[in-house]
């Protein structure tokens, strides 16, 4: 089951890319895959990261095939 | 009507301070217009560990970003008698001292349009997926967080 995963601001910083498609073989939180990518990544504050699925924000939802899952640093617009 | 139309909000670069006289003349014929209200976001030379900031790099998660724009301003709608409300938010390396954020709110009276407006700077900080790398005069950065 693929997913697009979509990295921004200091995410996408410390991942070295902008997006990128993951399979994934088995049941996945949202939550699940936000901790999968941020583990090997030197983002100290890590619960700061939010996560959006198709534009919502909701981690406990459960990802499925086409979904669009991304990672959202602390906003600062304005 | 104009609540239900979807408006771009981003725009490439600072804000020109004309944009600001054109959207006031644009309203002049709108006579039951009392009061506008506007904020105006400027990029702030913050001197933080001794580095001065030079500018601020915005990006955007933009198609959940103009959803959230839109949502926020249905809201306003529905909470404010305003007549009319437009907001401009910067993408791209704004220096300091230039603008990055425009948000004009009209009434009848000023009381309403005063609030409106502190209402939407309030929600799109807490709320949009905008982020913005502070970029110091020697080049080195950190990223910027909503306080």
């Amino acid at each position: 089951m693929k997913v697009t995963v979509k990295y921004f601001g200091l995410v996408a910083e410390a991942k070295g890319t902008n997006e990128e498609v993951l399979n994934l073989t088995a049941p996945t939180t949202a939550f699940e895959l936000k901790q999968k990518c941020l583990s090997p990544l030197a983002i100290v504050d890590q619960d700061s990261v939010q996560v959006a699925v198709n534009q919502n924000l909701d981690e406990n939802i459960i990802l499925k095939e086409g979904d669009e899952v991304a990672l959202l640093p602390p906003f600062a617009g304005g | 009507m104009e609540t239900k139309k979807v408006k771009k909000v981003f725009v490439e670069g600072a804000i020109p301070p004309e944009k600001i006289a054109q959207s006031v003349a644009n309203h002049q014929s709108k006579t039951n217009i009392g009061a506008h209200s506007i904020f105006l976001g400027q990029i702030r030379a913050d001197v933080i560990d001794g580095k001065t900031v030079a500018a601020i790099q915005y990006t955007a998660y933009e198609e959940m970003a103009e959803k959230v724009f839109h949502e926020i301003r249905e809201a306003a709608f529905a909470k404010f008698d305003i007549t009319c409300a437009h907001i401009y938010h910067s993408l791209g390396t704004i220096k300091t001292g230039e603008l990055c954020l425009f948000v004009f709110t009209s009434s009848a009276h000023r009381k309403i349009a005063i609030e409106a407006t502190n209402y939407f700077v309030e929600e799109i900080k807490a709320k949009v997926p905008i982020f913005g790398k502070e970029i110091f005069e020697d080049e080195t950065h950190q990223w910027k967080v909503n306080k």
